[in-house]
């Protein structure tokens, strides 16, 4: 076969640069995912790519690991043109990717799931002794063979890495890294890369987190919109530059008025519950109380009991004691859904396609899942009036749709979520539970989201957020709480709470703290 | 080569136009058959597409034919829309014949016609029953409803046979394993004088007006729909997994059940073996043909109703074997599976790729990485 390199430019001491891509272009029917796009990366950079959900990012590291087939450009590694034409012929010139969604087997150890990938020459043995050598080589501690069930998320953060750089990669594609790791967490995972780095493997690092891109990476190239708009050295620009290339302008600041709270709306007394399946977490000893008025926050790692918890409280899980949960001085905990709506609580949860609303159903349709209004007492449907209400909460929450009739699975994540969560506040709730309220969805909507909360919180309704993201809780909870292990912390004011306590209270050291406090009082 | 690429949403149009492609995709099947078999292609079609509507009173025999399907198939619509599978209709239309047959027994020259309704409802009660022993075993152990449906078939087939050879034998049969013919004045209701069409099919349409204004105009519909669609969207509006399972096995065991009574005491007449005629399971495609549509499956019980006229007549008239009505079913439920492919996929030729393809590089560069 000949072989047309055609060296395309060389740098640093005739080192070709590592990936070059040029004019890299695909299209969706209706969506230009990637226009034009060229970046280049050089040998031992880490290099990050920025942009808002839905920017291209995840389109463009699919085109260059393999998995979707770009309509016109080209890629050069090393000087050389290659076509990628999946993720089998990225792996073999170098290319690994760690997907933000992690792709183990719960029942298989982490040596098992390994060698599921790996070539099958390999013996489980010697799979188990690369795995051992690897994880020492970079510091991350890993037994092979223990079940993936029993590790927590970011032990198998780490069987990804190491799985990813089992292959000898020159190029690690890392996509939301540290969306599940705790910010101490966060310290000790960017170490890792920087050694590795360091031995010239190349990282293209997503992300929307500025502060870490400004801490981690050398190199930056920020799309806008399935564009570029905009290249520099992350650690010459400000957070604010950076959300300027990201989206164009700088997010309106949320006003905030002086907390005001009522009485208790939502009471949770010691509520322990089993958990449902195998791989769940048990809730354990968990009290917390939300006042009309207030928004409170629950942070934590994803996986540290949230699910369960919202699940009890939602009332789609009525296992728990009655008088456990207390809503509005009833007691629900064994009470369903349609009976806590009727006591003014009103869930979103964090799955909108599927559970907050059904794909395949239009906008009007998903209306009923949590509003009877349309339903006549015989249980009629008044089309009419479900047209009209559906109509207004489109207009009343700016979403961008083709109207009530609109399948849920046409809009984007961010208007079903403006959709969903206006659904929701437009019911006049007297306690509102909102999960992960701006996961995957882009910064306008998620600004707007965010003011329709504290506006509800104003207007008196008690508000309860479960977040991931730290820098949202800071903003708009007038209280926090810390899930870690199926059990939550004490509540912290807002003006107490800073990222490192808050950090070490995510791995469930607020405990430690207590004692010390009580050894301390006894002394 | 052309390749199949995932549509960014699924097609509408497609989604009704895959069972008119799958049609023709199995007459097409069906002639290249036919040909094989040395027969002429020609008449075989005639057989099987102009033969059932050529006269009115083939127009009538094929209505006779499709009212069960279609019967047993709104049912299954209801069933198959909250993703519950009952695979055993023909168990529950088993067990509503010998229900219905059961009432029609009593029956003596003098019994009023008040006996018709109540055959009606035995038959409707036994098919229930019979389904909502699947539903039991599956809300209180989560037994798999479609092995247990399914081996209820052959336990209802069973049932019956143990009951026309021996309790409910006609003692002056011969020794057929039949029961006596029924009374006269048990006899559904005919429509007109000369075509055996009877009340069934007015029943069947008026389920048809049901269970469109079930699905689109009522809460209960939505609630049950959901279920199907998302079983965790259900959960979190609060809508109860177990009313729509009882609902859909209920449901369509009711109607499986009434098709069954409408069959023996219409044109039967009499309990015997060959009750079961495969209607159960066939009405499984209609359902699927039709698209879980009240309207659509009224068109494919008439489709599937010209299959089974279409075999039988190909049998007297071309000698082909009376399995050729299952080849033809199974052709058109295959196709249609295939051609569903459409719906959420659409077929592209593939363009040349202008990349130049360059070889990885080799295995001491990836060393040297290192």
């Amino acid at each position: 076969m000949p072989n047309t390199t055609t060296v395309i430019s060389q740098d640093f001491a005739g080192v070709p640069p590592r990936l070059q891509l040029f004019g890299i272009t695909k299209t969706y029917p209706g969506v230009v995912a990637n226009r034009d796009i060229s970046l280049t990366v050089q040998p031992g950079e880490i290099h990050a790519v920025l942009g808002e959900n839905g920017a291209g990012k995840s389109t463009l590291m699919k085109i260059i690991y393999g998995a979707v087939k770009a309509d016109a450009g080209s890629l050069v590694m090393d000087g050389q043109r290659v076509a990628v034409r999946n993720p089998g012929e990225a792996r073999a010139l170098g290319i690994s990717m760690v997907f933000q969604h992690f792709s183990l087997f719960d029942t298989l150890t982490v040596a098992e799931n390994v060698w599921l990938g790996l070539s099958s020459k390999l013996s489980l043995a010697e799979v188990s002794q690369r795995i051992l050598q690897t994880a020492e080589a970079y510091g991350l501690p890993i037994e092979p063979a223990r079940p993936v069930h029993t590790l927590g998320v970011s032990e198998r953060q780490r069987v990804e890495i190491v799985r990813a750089l089992l292959t000898n990669p020159r190029l690690l594609i890392l996509d939301e890294p540290t969306s599940v790791l705790t910010p101490q967490a966060v310290e000790s995972f960017f170490v890792t890369l920087r050694k590795l780095a360091s031995q010239g493997c190349s990282i293209l690092y997503i992300s929307h987190k500025l502060h870490e891109i400004r801490a981690l990476c050398t190199a930056c190239t920020v799309l806008r919109g399935g564009e570029v708009s905009g290249e520099c050295d992350p650690r010459n620009e400000s957070n604010a530059s950076l959300s300027r290339l990201m989206i164009g302008a700088e997010p309106p600041a949320l006003v905030h008025r002086l907390v005001n709270t009522g009485a208790v709306v939502l009471d949770v007394r010691q509520l322990d519950l089993q958990k449902e399946d195998q791989f769940g977490v048990d809730l354990l000893q968990v009290t917390l109380q939300v006042c009309a008025g207030e928004v409170v926050g629950v942070a934590g790692v994803s996986g540290n009991g949230q699910k369960e918890l919202l699940y009890a409280l939602s009332g789609e899980d009525t296992r728990a004691v009655a008088d456990a949960i207390v809503v509005r001085g009833q007691p629900a905990g064994r009470m369903g859904p349609r009976r806590r709506r009727a006591l003014g609580l009103h869930f979103v949860p964090e799955e909108r396609l599927g559970r907050g609303a059904v794909p395949s159903l239009s906008l009007a349709r998903n209306l009923m899942l949590t509003r009877r209004e349309a339903i006549g007492q015989s249980g009629w449907l008044d089309r009419g009036k479900l047209q009209a209400q559906a109509a207004r909460i489109i207009a009343g929450f700016g979403v961008k749709s083709g109207g009530p009739q609109a399948h849920a699975k046409s809009l984007s994540g961010g208007n079903l979520q403006k959709f969903i969560i206006g659904r929701e506040i437009d019911a006049k709730p007297a306690l509102l539970i909102v999960s992960q309220p701006t996961w995957g969805v882009d910064v306008g909507a998620a600004v707007q989201i965010r003011g329709e909360l504290l506006r509800l919180r104003d207007a008196g309704c008690a508000v309860l957020v479960v977040s991931e993201e730290l820098d949202e809780l800071f903003e708009i909870s007038d209280r926090l709480y810390v899930m870690a292990n199926g059990r939550l912390s004490p509540s912290l004011p807002r003006a107490k709470a800073t990222v490192e306590l808050v950090g070490q209270w995510m791995s469930g050291l607020w405990m430690q703290d207590r004692h010390a406090e009580a050894q301390h009082a006894s002394a | 080569m052309p390749v199949l690429e995932v549509r960014p949403q699924s097609s509408l149009f497609w989604s009704y136009a895959s069972p008119v492609l799958a049609l023709l995709i199995t007459v097409l099947i069906g002639v290249l058959l036919f040909v094989a078999l040395g027969k002429d292609p020609v008449k075989g079609l005639q057989v099987f597409f102009w033969e059932p509507i050529r006269s009115p009173y083939a127009v009538g025999e094929l209505l006779v034919k499709a009212t069960p399907l279609l019967i047993i198939a709104l049912g299954l619509a209801v069933c198959f829309r909250s993703n519950v599978w009952n695979i055993g209709a023909e168990g529950q239309f088993v067990m509503g014949a010998v229900a219905a047959g059961g009432i029609a027994l009593l029956a003596e020259k003098t019994t009023g016609a008040w006996i018709v309704p109540a055959i009606l409802l035995a038959g409707i009660l036994g098919g229930m029953a019979w389904a909502g022993l699947t539903a039991l075993l599956r809300d209180r152990f989560n037994a798999n409803e479609i092995l247990v449906s399914l081996m209820l078939v052959y336990v209802a087939d069973m049932i019956l046979s143990y009951l026309v050879f021996g309790p409910w034998k006609d003692p002056n049969g011969y020794n057929f394993p039949q029961t006596k013919t029924f009374e006269a004045v048990t006899q559904i209701p005919r429509l007109m004088q000369g075509s055996r069409v009877n009340i069934g099919i007015i029943l069947a349409l008026f389920g048809v007006v049901a269970l469109w204004l079930f699905l689109f105009r009522t809460y209960a519909g939505f609630r049950h729909e959901v279920s199907g669609l998302a079983p965790a969207a259900a959960r979190y509006a609060g809508f109860s997994s177990r009313i729509a399972l009882w609902l859909a096995l209920l449901t369509s065991g009711g109607a499986a059940g009434l098709a069954g009574a409408l069959e023996v005491a219409g044109p039967i007449g009499q309990l015997t073996p060959y009750v079961p005629a495969g209607y159960g399971f066939a009405a499984i495609i209609v359902a699927f043909v039709g698209r879980l549509h009240p309207v659509g499956v009224v068109f494919s019980a008439i489709l599937m109703s010209m299959f089974y006229i279409g075999g039988e007549l190909a049998q007297s008239r071309m000698g082909l074997p009376k399995s050729i009505t299952g080849v033809f079913q199974g052709l058109l439920l295959f196709s249609l599976l295939g051609c569903d492919t459409l719906i959420a996929y659409r077929l592209r030729l593939a363009k040349a790729i202008t990349m130049p393809v360059a070889t990885p590089p080799s295995s001491d560069v990836l060393k040297g990485a290192h």
